[in-house]
């Protein structure tokens, strides 16, 4: 098992906002968390990576209990994050903003160097000295993505990454994530939308008011209509 | 042509310590989102351990190495302080950080005094660098030379450490978006003390390089800082090229204001500032901030109106007190008349930060203009003391009104910074326009009336102003403007956009509350009988920071106990230490870190969860006795 959470609560402030989630994650896997807005998806990953301070639960990554380590060092142990709101630094430059995600090679990971990034996402090795800020959406996206495939990990959390793309660029992504899933890398991603996540993932759970109703294959999922009618239609 | 050329070089040469300090101070602004009040303590400290390791080995080694290592060593004391004590505040409110970082420039104050004593020191003459360079029959010493080289030498290094090295861009990532970066794996803590180091280094750096050109001394400190923010506000927080050409202008401005106004050179650099603020807020080369933190804004106990209850109290208490004259004696009336008078002051800064959301770091200006005022009307105009008292304020009123205007253009850190600027000023004009304030012998005799002569009777009028200004300010608190001022503290955009003009609404309250301490200051003068320049002081300001903060800035008249406390442990405290400073500095330190709250505040917290945990056993016996 690669991930394995289990009873985590989170609260910000006095709001208590994830419930006992529990989701497992394993060797190389593809998993969607559902969700609509708001149901907790951000919050679940931030949790994860100890951006939520305020949280208890067990939280372990490759056999290590990481729920009290800072955020740096759980991401330094592999477990890769890239944020909702992409968050470029806008002032540096493309190369500059993956060399803040270097981090050492891993021997149980795929390794990044830049050159092969730029293999993978073709248009940011066309703009290596532009600054982060002058980007469109998309590019922007591209970037998260290989900022955090620069520190190596073997696991990544990818936050909502079709959100606000055109078609086209969604396409790209649909690509770059299995070209990620081929390398070895295990993903987890948050998605509103299902038939994105019909595209890339293993297994699917559904999020709803910071509680998982629903953990299963797209199969099973396809099997109860009921559950996901009400959980996911808009 | 050749003078003014020279006065030109001086000017750059002095330029290149006020730019290692401010880009320091930027630097560590840039990351940590401290503007370190510390930064000119660490400079003086610079500037006196390099003159002992420079004195006590010899030679060219001796002298660059000693700077050099005065540099290291206190880089090194900036390591222990960041990791003591920033890292349990950089989650606290701006106010907060800058008031402990004041604290640690009091306690260095009195320990450099206690180590090199209290008299100026002479440092030796760079090696290499003795004599003067001859132009056109002018003297231009070689170690402005030397400076003027310097400082881009050190913007260039900083240039290519930020552009060029993985740590620059590491910084450059941090400065924008500091949990990104650890969410890629970076240990910010590292990172952060780091470049605390590299701040103080530099700031360390530049106190080292004056000792061939000033004398080491133990206000260097106040003096540099000041300059420091002037730079920083006109070039921008968190720009090192702003640093530099901020600081070569406003060491040019100082160096040719001294030929255009010689008593007030510091007019010159004010007006720029007051221009540069109009134009770029932000400063020349600084961008706007996204969103200042708020200053407070942590209540969770909403403010409310005195009970009946509470005000019948409040009405014992001032009673109780009424009655002291019956049987304290004369000492203790005049120091019940002191604490009457800084229950004034205090309050009027309570309302500008708790009511206002701004945290003036210069409020003893308009307390000064008070005091100067009244000190006109009674000596130079002969009025008397009851028309005095009414108008003198209006000198407060009226700098208020001037500096408050370009003040409220601003928010936050830069405001703090801005109003110490503004402070300052006032106080150099007290101590330099000698013709008119009487500089540092300051203007003597303004005594009071007959009828309010006796310490009895002066301790009377002082606390019946003191207990009307508490009352006034408490019920503009609960008035409309109180509720429109709210407003723009806790959502400025929000409440633009239901019809408030905030700019308007924070001058009105900067002039309230400069008027308000101008009272408190017309009192003070008639209760010394003279005026000072120290009445207009930093340390004044600073403490009426500390009453407010003490007292509770949560709460909506903290500052009235606050004020009574602190007044009594000072006036105490001085009568039994001489390292009041140190003592000061250390509590005020302690006090943030680990008593944010205040009394008031903390005795309100203590009756919220008293009340509520009756309440959830008023509840349990109500269900106990349902299920019965």
């Amino acid at each position: 098992m690669k991930l394995q959470v289990a009873d985590l609560n989170s609260f910000y402030g006095p709001a208590h906002i994830l419930f006992d989630i529990a989701l497992e994650v394993g060797e190389g896997e593809v998993v969607a968390l559902l969700g609509r807005n708001g149901a907790g998806k951000s919050t679940t990953f931030r949790s994860i990576v100890g951006l939520v301070e305020n949280r208890s639960g067990r939280i372990v990554f490759e056999g290590k209990d990481v729920s009290r380590e800072p955020t740096h060092a759980i991401v330094r142990g592999g477990l890769g994050y890239v944020p909702e709101e992409r968050r470029i630094f806008t002032d540096l430059t493309v190369e500059e903003n993956l060399e803040v995600g270097r981090q050492p090679k891993r021997p149980n990971a795929p390794y990044w160097t830049r050159e092969k990034l730029f293999t993978l996402f073709p248009n940011l090795g066309e703009m290596r000295n532009r600054p982060g800020g002058r980007m469109s959406g998309g590019e922007q996206q591209m970037l998260t993505i290989a900022r955090t495939l620069m520190g190596n990990p073997s696991l990544v959390l990818l936050d909502e990454p079709s959100e606000g793309l055109s078609p086209k660029i969604v396409e790209q992504m649909v690509d770059a994530i299995l070209a990620m899933k081929k390398e070895g890398v295990s993903i987890v991603v948050s998605e509103q939308n299902l038939h994105f996540a019909r595209l890339i993932s293993d297994r699917v759970y559904i999020i709803e008011r910071g509680k998982i109703c629903f953990g299963g294959t797209i199969a099973e999922l396809d099997a109860r209509p009921d559950v996901r009618d009400a959980h996911l239609s808009l | 042509m050749a003078f003014y050329f020279v006065q030109f070089l001086t000017g750059l040469a002095s330029a290149a310590s006020l730019f290692l300090v401010a880009s320091g101070l930027s630097i560590i602004f840039g990351v940590t989102r401290i503007v370190n009040f510390a930064h000119g303590a660490f400079y003086m400290l610079g500037a006196y351990v390099a003159f002992t390791l420079t004195e006590r080995f010899s030679g060219a080694l001796g002298f660059w190495g000693g700077i050099v290592v005065a540099a290291l060593i206190v880089a090194a004391v900036g390591v222990l302080v960041e990791m003591v004590l920033l890292r349990r505040i950089y989650h606290a409110p701006e106010l907060f950080q800058l008031l402990a970082t004041f604290g640690l420039t009091l306690m260095v104050q009195d320990i450099v005094v206690l180590i090199w004593g209290p008299d100026d020191l002479l440092g030796r003459r760079a090696p290499g660098f003795r004599g003067a360079v001859d132009f056109f029959g002018q003297n231009i010493p070689s170690y402005d030379l030397f400076l003027i080289a310097l400082s881009p030498i050190v913007l260039g290094i900083l240039w290519l450490l930020f552009q060029r090295t993985r740590w620059g861009v590491l910084v450059r990532a941090a400065t924008q978006d500091r949990d990104m970066v650890a969410a890629l794996g970076v240990n910010q803590k590292w990172l952060f003390t780091s470049v605390f180091a590299l701040g103080v280094f530099l700031a360390a750096l530049g106190g080292a390089l004056q000792i061939p050109r000033d004398a080491v001394h133990h206000a260097l400190d106040l003096r540099i800082i000041v300059e420091v923010f002037v730079v920083v506000v006109i070039g921008g927080l968190g720009s090192i090229i702003g640093a530099f050409v901020a600081a070569v202008l406003v060491s040019e401005l100082n160096a040719f204001g001294i030929l255009i106004f010689p008593k007030i050179s510091i007019i010159l650099v004010f007006l720029v500032m007051a221009v540069v603020l109009i134009v770029r807020p932000w400063g020349l080369f600084g961008k706007p901030e996204a969103a200042a933190r708020r200053t407070p804004g942590l209540t969770v106990n909403p403010w409310r109106p005195l009970t009946s209850g509470e005000r019948l109290m409040s009405i014992g208490a001032l009673a109780l007190a009424a009655m002291l004259p019956l049987f304290a004696g004369n000492y203790a009336l005049t120091v019940g008349s002191e604490i009457a008078i800084f229950v004034i002051f205090a309050a009027s800064l309570h309302f500008l930060m708790s009511v206002g959301g701004l945290a003036s770091f210069g409020h003893a200006a308009y307390f000064g203009l008070g005091a100067y005022g009244v000190a006109f009307l009674a000596k130079a105009a002969g009025l008397p003391m009851i028309v005095s008292l009414l108008l003198g304020p209006l000198l407060g009123l009226l700098g208020a009104a001037v500096f408050g205007f370009f003040a409220v253009q601003l928010s936050g850190v830069y405001f703090a910074m801005l109003t110490l600027a503004f402070a300052q000023i006032i106080w150099s004009i007290a101590f330099q326009w000698v013709t008119v304030t009487g500089g540092d012998n300051g203007i003597l005799g303004v005594w009071p009336d007959n009828w309010a002569s006796s310490p009895a009777s002066f301790y009377w009028l002082s606390l019946g102003i003191a207990a009307l200004v508490a009352t006034v300010l408490r019920v503009i608190v609960f008035s409309p403007f109180g509720f429109a001022l709210r407003a723009t503290r806790d959502s400025p955009l929000r409440s633009e956009a239901i019809g408030i003009n905030g700019k308007r609404v924070r001058w009105t309250a900067f002039v309230i509350a400069g008027t308000t301490a101008g009272i408190g200051g017309a009192l003070f003068a008639y209760l010394k009988g003279s005026v000072f320049p120290d009445s207009v002081g930093i340390s004044l300001s600073v403490d009426a920071l500390v009453m407010v903060l003490l007292g509770g800035v949560e709460t909506v008249s903290g500052a009235v106990i606050g004020a009574i406390v602190f007044k009594a442990a000072n006036i105490w405290l001085v009568s039994q230490t001489d390292l009041s400073k140190l003592v000061l500095g250390g509590f005020i330190v302690l006090m943030v870190v680990a008593f944010p709250k205040g009394i008031v505040g903390t005795l309100e917290a203590l009756r919220n969860r008293r009340r509520s945990t009756d309440t959830k056993s008023a509840l349990a016996t109500s269900r106990v006795e349902v299920a019965e």
